[in-house]
């Protein structure tokens, strides 16, 4: 077989099989990191054996018995030295524990260890990152711009807490479900907003790696969950903004506005995607399931992606969604870009007295700047907008957004 | 499993008489569900003796050996199987006495 083809065959596997064998491994040995050292042990072996032998007719299974013998072999040769090992062997609740919808499948499991609340954010992230999503550590240190020693001291000490404190391998209960589910997509949000306004004085603006991870991992879980409307609608969330993505920076890498950007390039298929789960969303809402937030920022996305031109968008349904969501989610982030839909209804001026309400909290938050600073320019308050402007700089962390807040800068006299 | 959670004291007033039956009420439920190990108040670092025999002879200082605005103001012990259980109780045991409780396994 050529070195192509296997290639692909095991790239293909490892995105549809890695998180399945860690989990298999975990269940079975209790312990993350002889599951992780044994998946990744699996996979180096099956890019020799596969070109000698050819790929076998279920990757996935072979996978996950070479995994399996490998971490015999590993626990063998520990026994022999004499480690004292597996004394803390993590706990299995093997008691199938199905709340509503829910699929019995190891790698939730998998998921919510990563995932869980006695982990710090940015370890939950690495951890969710290596374990389910299969990145190397290299990989995960470089998307967070991290040396790769930190961020594998980083995650040594989230398996090591999740051992020591013993934190269970097991389903939440039906009443912590919700909101252990609100701390994955928490995690998978962060992932996939750090693709989307990357960070870093040297980074491109948009990390098309990162987004497309968060996307898959989200995938992952609606498959798993598929009757839960927040994972539906944070699915339908990162869908609508990535299909935008192809008209989001331009050819000097500054990013476009939504106002600017040439919606012919969005891509229909995700946007058809992302209609139909929004669609699936309402109809559960007019059935009386109260939509949770991202369900409804999913809403106002779709009602941005429908317009084929800016000036087709029906901001009082924008802006009766924010209202909605207010209710849902009282934060000055959320009453922020409220008004920016305030400002095409009743006009720059009221939307300004709200956003000025929001000074005080949101001083140190760059998009507040540049909001003001639109809504100022729009007033004709030219020299104010340029202090609002140069304020935004200051504090925007992306380069194509310092970019594009420097030339509507550059554009007042 | 064993777990320590320490009360974490961080204001000038002790326990009020509220605080102090919500307390009974949660020491009850820990006996009842089989998680009770061990509990108790400490009386304010102020009374601290600290005692170091490295040096072969011993040292005898007063007080905490950590000044320190937030200290240890009592803990318990808990049999739990595992850290939802542990947190869980540690839930319930932070609104009785209405302190911040750290919760840490044993080795």
């Amino acid at each position: 077989m050529n070195t192509v083809d296997v290639r692909e065959a095991v790239t293909r596997a490892h995105h549809e099989e890695w998180a399945r064998v860690v989990a298999a491994l975990t269940r079975r040995f209790g312990d993350l990191d002889i599951a992780e050292e044994a998946s990744a042990e699996a996979f180096a072996t099956a890019v020799e054996r596969w070109r000698a032998d050819g790929v076998p007719p279920n990757p996935g299974a072979w996978l996950t018995t070479t995994a399996n013998r490998k971490a015999i072999d590993r626990l063998r040769r520990e026994s022999k030295r004499g480690d004292k090992h597996k004394e803390a062997q993590m706990l299995y609740d093997s008691t199938p524990s199905e709340p509503p919808g829910a699929i019995d499948d190891d790698r939730l499991r998998l998921i919510f260890i990563c995932c869980h609340p006695a982990l710090a954010m940015e370890a939950r992230v690495a951890l969710t990152l290596r374990m389910v999503g299969g990145l190397t550590v290299p990989e995960i240190a470089r998307a967070f711009l991290v040396r790769g020693t930190t961020m594998e001291q980083r995650i040594t000490r989230a398996k090591a807490k999740i051992k020591a404190a013993r934190i269970p391998y097991r389903m939440p209960s039906a009443g912590d479900l919700p909101a252990r589910v609100s701390g994955v997509l928490a995690v998978l949000f962060l992932v996939f907003n750090e693709g989307y306004l990357a960070s870093g004085p040297d980074t491109d603006p948009v990390r098309q790696d990162l987004t497309t991870e968060a996307i898959r991992l989200t995938r992952l879980i609606r498959a798993l969950l598929p009757q839960d409307g927040e994972v539906a609608g944070l699915l339908a969330l990162m869908l609508l903004i990535e299909a935008r993505r192809p008209a989001r920076v331009s050819s000097s890498g500054e990013l476009i506005s939504l106002a600017e950007q040439d919606r012919g390039a969005w891509d229909a298929e995700l946007i058809a995607e992302g209609h139909r789960l929004v669609r699936e969303r309402l109809a559960a809402a007019a059935a009386g399931v109260a939509p949770g937030r991202y369900q409804v920022l999913a809403a106002i996305n779709a009602v941005h992606t429908s317009a084929r031109d800016i000036r087709d968008t029906d901001w009082s349904q924008v802006l009766a969604l924010y209202d909605q969501l207010v209710r849902l989610d009282p934060s000055p982030i959320i009453a922020l870009n409220r008004a920016i839909a305030v400002a095409e209804l009743d006009g720059p001026e009221v939307a300004l007295a709200i956003v000025d309400g929001l000074a005080e909290v949101l001083a140190g938050y760059h998009a507040y700047h540049a909001t003001r600073a639109d809504l100022l320019r729009r007033l004709g308050r030219s020299r104010q907008s340029r202090a609002a402007y140069d304020r935004a700089i200051e504090l925007a962390g992306n380069t194509g957004e310092t970019a594009y807040l420097t030339r509507r800068r550059d554009q007042l006299r | 499993m064993q777990y320590l959670l320490s009360v974490i004291h961080d204001q000038d007033s002790l326990a009020t008489p509220e605080e102090d039956a919500a307390i009974d009420v949660f020491n009850d439920r820990l006996r009842t569900e089989g998680h009770w190990v061990f509990a108790g108040g400490l009386a304010s670092p102020d009374t601290a003796t600290v005692i170091d025999s490295r040096g072969g002879e011993a040292l005898v200082t007063d007080g905490p050996f950590l000044e320190s605005k937030e200290y240890l103001a009592g803990f318990w012990i808990i049999e739990a199987p595992d850290l939802d259980v542990a947190l869980k109780l540690a839930v319930a045991g932070s609104k009785a006495c209405n302190r911040r409780i750290e919760v840490r396994p044993f080795q």
